[in-house]
């Protein structure tokens, strides 16, 4: 009896976290999501937001436009994570092997705004990266390289390394050094021994660490705001202009639960292609 | 030894040195290995052993000296192309393979078609005793089965000379008795060089044509197991193969190649043969079984003669022994208990005459370890 209610008791607060902030807001966000206002105080229930969003070819082409992108930028991610992880799980040694770990850190002591920031004076018209190709003479006049896909794409690579690279350290450094000397042992080269040792065993942390990085990549509001231009449109400043700029919470909530859908499919899709399971890879 | 000039050993090693900054791991080693022979390094961990073998198989490069397979120098080959394999310590099968796709690893390598690749790997199977096998997944596997796929793994590559790096380590101690009498049956089933590094002698015994006694990157003494055991070398040796009792002795007399020395425990023993040993000080070894109970012959054969009082009786079947102080010294030994029934009534405290021959009490010059 006792036992049973200091159960409930310990689970209490993760209870009330899941229920307060995400199950309620959701079934109320849903319920929002399909009425539609007709007049002042008056509401229609039906699927009519649902309808708007695939009939505006805007809506759409920015939904894909997002999905496609954050699937980009997680491939990107992953490859550029890849050799930093294995560099920290398998070659550096001892202090360093902490040292570098934490260079990988240092970037999240400070706000996303802050980092994001750093990014705009490397790349805008009067930025760094402009003053040097000038001074050095590849180019004639101010080279503006902010305000594209390019640069949104940089900065969601940026924010989201730190998230590839924790879970591939993890699963790296459990792997047996002696399995890559048998590797090799047994006649294989080095792209082999990859393709059929290291890259097998690190598809737990691939995959735990895609999924993060996918889904902050598809739910950052801040960096495609900040880096990308009118033309790289994200579908979070869609939601956000429903909700804040047009006032048409209807429309927005139906764009969330959108969002929601294509995440939940997204990670199912590449979970079934990987062949893993949520549980095998939280585990 | 069979080995004519024509045929080269399969493995030789010359003047190897191998340092680590100012430690000399591996200092001056030459060896070879005659083909289809068992070839122990027996050492303590720390020895050096285990950066030997990882040179053979070319994972490091030794800092000087030269290492040949079957006659050829393999010091420019790097390890995924020399004619040698190895069974790691944890043996390193593949957990995200089969077991056939573990064997077939290597002949994937080599560019084998599938056909010729399941010819080979369920011909190894049935060799190792474990036909049928190559759906299981590795941790379906006990570890005695392991430790012969591991073994099929690097067989079926035929390599000149098979690396064994304390493979019986991980394995509880009867599977591990069983193993050892399973390698030795292997290795001349295949009939190919094994080169097996352990610190438990008794798997060198057991396995090996022949051993190296390795101590501090040197090589103290190589031999056949009866030549390490009955003629050890050096100190070292008397001391790590074999159980002996060991005492430290000044010399007190000498007559010819032998003398008589006292230990520190005040026990007086004539010995057929004694070192140059500068100071006169040396190390004794007696092997517990050279100990014979119950001696009442005539004195005057040279045979050293004591009584002694039986501290503690350990039984151990065939292994028993007793634990003796002589009578009048603060000298112990230990003397094996024959199970043959003529002293199945010794207790502690009992009195019993002991004696050794002259020529079983080996001296080394006292090198302080």
């Amino acid at each position: 009896m006792s036992a049973r209610l200091s159960l409930w008791l310990l689970m209490l607060p993760v209870l009330l976290w899941l229920g307060l902030l995400i199950i309620l807001p959701h079934i109320d966000m849903f319920f929002v999501s399909l009425r539609t206002r007709v007049g002042v105080g008056e509401y229609e229930y039906g699927l009519a937001n649902y309808a708007a969003f695939f009939t505006e070819p805007l809506y759409l082409r920015t939904f894909a436009r997002t999905a496609i992108m954050s699937v980009l930028a997680t491939a990107l991610t992953l490859v550029i994570a890849f050799p930093v992880a294995y560099f920290i799980a398998k070659v550096a040694r001892g202090r360093w092997q902490g040292v570098l770990f934490l260079f990988c850190l240092v970037p999240f002591w400070v706000s996303e705004l802050v980092r994001t920031f750093g990014w705009m004076i490397l790349l805008r018209e009067t930025g760094v990266f402009s003053s040097v190709l000038q001074w050095a003479g590849l180019a004639d006049g101010p080279v503006e390289m902010l305000y594209n896909d390019a640069a949104m794409m940089v900065g969601l690579v940026y924010t989201s390394m730190l998230f590839m690279v924790v879970p591939l350290v993890t699963t790296l450094q459990s792997l047996d050094d002696s399995l890559v000397e048998a590797g090799y042992d047994l006649g294989g080269n080095g792209f082999t021994v990859f393709r059929e040792i290291i890259l097998p065993h690190a598809v737990p942390g691939i995959v735990s660490g895609s999924i993060v990085v996918f889904m902050l990549s598809l739910g950052n509001y801040l960096t495609p705001t900040m880096l990308g231009g009118k033309d790289s449109l994200w579908f979070t400043e869609m939601i956000y202009s429903q909700f804040i700029v047009r006032f048409n919470w209807e429309l927005g909530a139906a764009f969330g639960f959108l969002l929601l859908a294509l995440s939940s499919f997204i990670v199912w899709a590449a979970l079934k292609l990987s062949g893993q399971t949520l549980e095998k890879t939280l585990g | 030894m069979t080995e004519s000039p024509v045929t080269p050993p399969d493995l030789e090693c010359r003047d190897i040195v191998r340092d680590f900054g100012d430690t000399r791991a591996v200092d001056h080693v030459s060896f070879d290995v005659p083909p289809g022979s068992f070839f122990s390094i027996l050492g303590p961990s720390g020895c050096g052993k285990t950066t030997l073998m990882r040179m053979i198989a070319g994972f490091q490069p030794p800092s000087a000296g030269d290492i040949l397979i079957k006659g050829r120098s393999v010091l420019d080959v790097p390890p995924n192309r020399r004619p040698v394999n190895m069974v790691f310590q944890h043996l390193a099968l593949f957990p995200m393979m089969s077991v056939a796709e573990n064997i077939g690893y290597g002949l994937r390598r080599q560019g084998l078609g599938r056909s010729e690749r399941d010819e080979k790997i369920t011909a190894v199977l049935d060799r190792i005793g474990l036909p049928g096998t190559g759906d299981r997944r590795i941790d379906q596997l006990s570890g005695g089965q392991k430790q012969r796929i591991a073994i099929a793994r690097c067989m079926v590559m035929e390599p000149d000379v098979l690396l064994l790096d304390e493979p019986l380590g991980a394995l509880d101690l009867k599977l591990r008795e069983h193993m050892k009498v399973e390698l030795k049956a292997l290795q001349a089933a295949f009939d190919t060089t094994f080169v097996y590094i352990t610190h438990d002698q008794g798997e060198a015994l057991v396995m090996s044509d022949r051993i190296a006694v390795m101590n501090a990157g040197r090589f103290e003494q190589i031999g056949t197991g009866p030549e390490l055991y009955h003629a050890p070398a050096t100190g070292f040796v008397a001391g790590f193969v074999g159980d002996s009792n060991r005492w430290t002795a000044t010399v007190e007399t000498r007559a010819g190649d032998g003398g008589t020395i006292r230990t520190a425990e005040g026990l007086t023993c004539s010995v057929a043969s004694l070192p140059d040993a500068p100071g006169g000080q040396v190390t004794a070894f007696l092997r517990p079984e050279s100990i014979s109970l119950g001696d009442t012959g005539a004195s005057g054969d040279g045979r050293n003669r004591f009584d002694a009082t039986v501290d503690t009786v350990y039984f151990n079947g065939a292994n028993s022994h007793l634990r003796l102080t002589v009578d009048g010294t603060a000298a112990q030994l230990d003397a094996a208990l024959p199970q043959t029934g003529a002293f199945q009534s010794v207790r502690a405290g009992d009195r019993i005459a002991v004696s050794w021959g002259a020529d079983k009490l080996v001296c080394f010059p006292d090198a302080g370890n």
